[in-house]
């Protein structure tokens, strides 16, 4: 029986995933070939989606993207041996996009079947709880601190240490709570990692609940990713059934459940206070800190509110120790950032490295330049909240420290390009607009500031008073960054100002080219 | 075949296969079919209602299954809400209104969500999606006068190597083109 991979990813499935799994299957069965189709996650190379790989005995062959139309050809050009075809990438582990890459919370992902709790084990999953069981809860907090791991989501605040507080707060009940509210364009790690390695989130969270010693967790995903829904909520049936949540945590006498609940369209709910206010059934108003949430977060309860890809990351920290861990990246940003490229490239997709790798290097090296072939003119780094960097500060390190001194950040890790079609003002003006959109208007500088930032541009784009407007845009960002609750006001100004500050030009077109748009 | 069967419910939608699916591969989205939504009734909602209370923070999954039931959350459903969660209907509604998920009034037999988030900006989304509008001759959120299709802005569904990307009735399609869209909403509107 020959086994062939076709991704259940979200992506792939946008590319035809199932209607080519269910044609493969139709082919082999017509051909009388005995094979066994299983839906992995995705190995992150989505210009290649969907990308089927077929097992050899020279290791798993790729042929993508493949269409249904291709299906009859690749049949007859043996693929099911790793026969020759167009389409044919050869050893998918031997692709330079896989090559170059250091895999630690996407070693699994698009490799084993998600749902199999017998491969997650056979490819090191399980170790790392086995180690912190044995090791106590309070030298797990200390392994996970040691290792420099720090929040994924965006603030980059060490792990560690937030789980210390929670442990040390004295409660009656504690939480873990995940944030896989990744509403941010350009990024994906969180659905990828939900959809191609579920487990590792949930081993992740077994272990949290461990270490500060809760035996509740919620998992708060955004409605918008149906998919990672449904195989997120499929492996917690799976690790139920296999004594990894319940009562009696895979027979060590420890108790933890973990609860899937879908968020409703609301971007302001990756907030972590807003999240916590949707989780209890409110608006999703931000609250003011102090308290933290590690003090008084879900009912009023110490929580440890951590993204996907830090808790995912958690099960290799602990099964390969806390050095292995910090031994890679730079300066502080230790461990591995899993990049995700998107927007107007040629090679979209994950790519999870070191710390430290230069900008341009991910753009024009591994992403390979834009799709529409022309020159690329910015990146947004981070988000809607993050700003956009030009071509000239390509040689910036790809780490927290160096990416926050060029007032830029790297936030959850998406880098969106753009090439030199774009209309910078109008791109700074959607960013008013999406903060105006998702204000939870709790306090006046976002969710006033927004607005009249959208009328500010309009006057701008419209050749109205253009300096004095531009001088009250750069007024208005200023009272948003420094006046607002949270990163959604404090951080929208930011793609504004540096829109202003490397596109200078796009903001003084003649008023007649601009009203001709 | 897949190791594990995918079944139960999620947003309160049967998510078990049952025909057309022999070899069990596709654990596929499939399409959120808003023509099967039942008529509202009170009672009905007492139900929806009383299955979910022994969860902590009831609210989001409530409005959830609600929505799924009766294609809307209607202004009565708010209101036994309010009264099963011991909250005023201030209170309840502006839980309600203050997520884009839910609405008020129901929405078109099939829904078509555009994303309009930077990533597919940076492939043309946003002509795209104000030439389709200026075609069907719809607004942001409205409806065909048939009744049939509903067109929303959405902003990022996690698809942005294949900028620009929709999802139709919950099932993704990534690189758009105004071919793609016209062959989407014919066959809604068919």
């Amino acid at each position: 029986m020959t086994k062939i991979y076709v991704p259940l990813d979200m992506a792939a499935v946008a590319m035809g995933a199932d209607r080519l799994a269910t044609a493969i299957a139709q082919e082999a069965a017509a051909r009388g070939e005995s094979v066994q189709i299983i839906r992995n996650g995705s190995r992150g190379m989505l210009w290649l989606e969907p990308l089927v790989e077929v097992e050899t005995s020279a290791g798993r062959i790729g042929y993508g993207p493949v269409s249904v139309k291709d299906v009859k050809a690749l049949f007859d050009a043996g693929f099911l041996k790793g026969g020759a075809h167009a389409l044919n990438i050869g050893k998918v582990d031997d692709h330079s996009w896989m090559k170059r890459q250091n895999r630690i919370t996407f070693a699994r992902c698009g490799i084993i079947d998600p749902l199999s709790i017998s491969e997650y084990e056979a490819h090191g999953g399980g170790a790392g709880l086995a180690r912190a069981l044995q090791i106590g809860p309070a030298a797990t907090i200390e392994e996970v601190t040691k290792s420099g791991l720090r929040g994924r989501g965006g603030a980059g605040f060490p792990t560690g240490i937030k789980w210390k507080t929670v442990a040390d707060a004295p409660a009656d009940r504690r939480y873990v709570v995940v944030n896989a509210d990744e509403g941010d364009s350009g990024t994906f790690a969180d659905r990828m990692i939900m959809e191609g390695d579920p487990l590792s989130l949930i081993e992740g969270m077994i272990i949290c609940g461990y270490a500060i010693n809760g035996s509740k967790g919620y998992v708060y995903l955004r409605s918008e990713y149906p998919q990672a829904a449904k195989v997120y909520q499929a492996a917690i049936d799976v690790a139920r059934k296999a004594g990894w949540l319940g009562d009696n945590v895979r027979g060590s006498g420890f108790k933890f459940d973990i609860e899937l609940r879908i968020g409703a369209g609301a971007y302001v709910c990756g907030e972590e206070t807003s999240l916590l206010e949707s989780l209890e059934g409110k608006r999703g108003i931000v609250r003011a800190k102090p308290p933290l949430p590690a003090h008084e977060g879900l009912f009023g309860k110490p929580t440890v509110v951590n993204n996907v890809l830090s808790m995912a990351t958690i099960p290799m920290i602990m099964e390969k120790g806390a050095q292995h861990y910090a031994d890679l990246g730079v300066g502080r940003s230790r461990g591995t950032m899993p990049l995700q490229i998107a927007g107007n490239v040629k090679y979209g997709g994950l790519f999870e490295t070191d710390f430290g790798i230069p900008l341009g290097e991910i753009i024009n090296d591994i992403a390979g330049g834009t799709r529409s072939g022309r020159p690329v003119r910015a990146v947004q780094c981070g988000g809607p909240l993050g700003a956009y960097v030009p071509v000239s500060l390509f040689d910036l390190p790809f780490d927290y420290e160096a990416f926050a001194a060029k007032d830029s950040l790297i936030g959850h890790g998406g880098l969106v390009v753009f090439d030199d079609t774009i209309d910078m003002s109008w791109m700074a003006r959607f960013g008013m607009e999406f903060c105006a959109i998702e204000s939870c208007g709790k306090c006046t500088p976002c969710r006033l500031g927004s607005t009249r930032g959208i009328e500010t541009i309009d006057k701008i784009r419209a050749g109205q008073d253009v300096e004095s407007n531009i001088d009250l845009l750069k007024d208005l960002c200023h009272t948003m960054k420094f006046g607002s609750l949270c990163a959604l006001g404090g951080f929208a100004p930011y793609p504004v100002e540096s829109a202003l500050r490397h596109f200078p030009e796009d903001f003084h077109k003649p008023a007649l080219e601009a009203a001709a748009e | 075949m897949i190791k594990a069967s995918i079944s139960g419910t999620l947003f309160g939608i049967s998510t078990k296969r049952e025909t057309g699916d022999p070899w069990g591969i596709t654990l596929g989205l499939e399409r959120e079919e808003m023509a099967g939504a039942a008529p509202y009734s009170d009672e009905r909602a007492r139900e929806i209602i009383a299955a979910h209370m022994g969860l902590e923070g009831p609210a989001l999954p409530i409005l959830h299954a609600l929505q799924a039931e009766f294609g809307h959350v209607p202004e009565s459903a708010v209101k036994e809400m309010a009264e099963a969660l011991n909250v005023s209907r201030a209170e309840m509604h502006g839980v309600v209104t203050f997520y884009h998920d839910f609405h008020r009034e129901p929405h078109g037999r099939h829904t078509l969500k555009i994303c309009r988030a930077e990533s597919c900006q940076s492939m043309g989304a946003e002509k795209l999606a104000n030439d389709f509008l200026k075609k069907l001759k719809l607004e942001w959120g409205q409806t065909t006068p048939d009744g049939k299709l509903t067109v929303e802005a959405v902003y990022c569904l996690g698809l942005c190597a294949h900028s620009p990307s929709a999802l139709i009735d919950g099932e993704p399609v990534g690189c758009i083109d105004m071919h793609k869209l016209d062959e989407l909403a014919a066959e809604a509107r068919s």
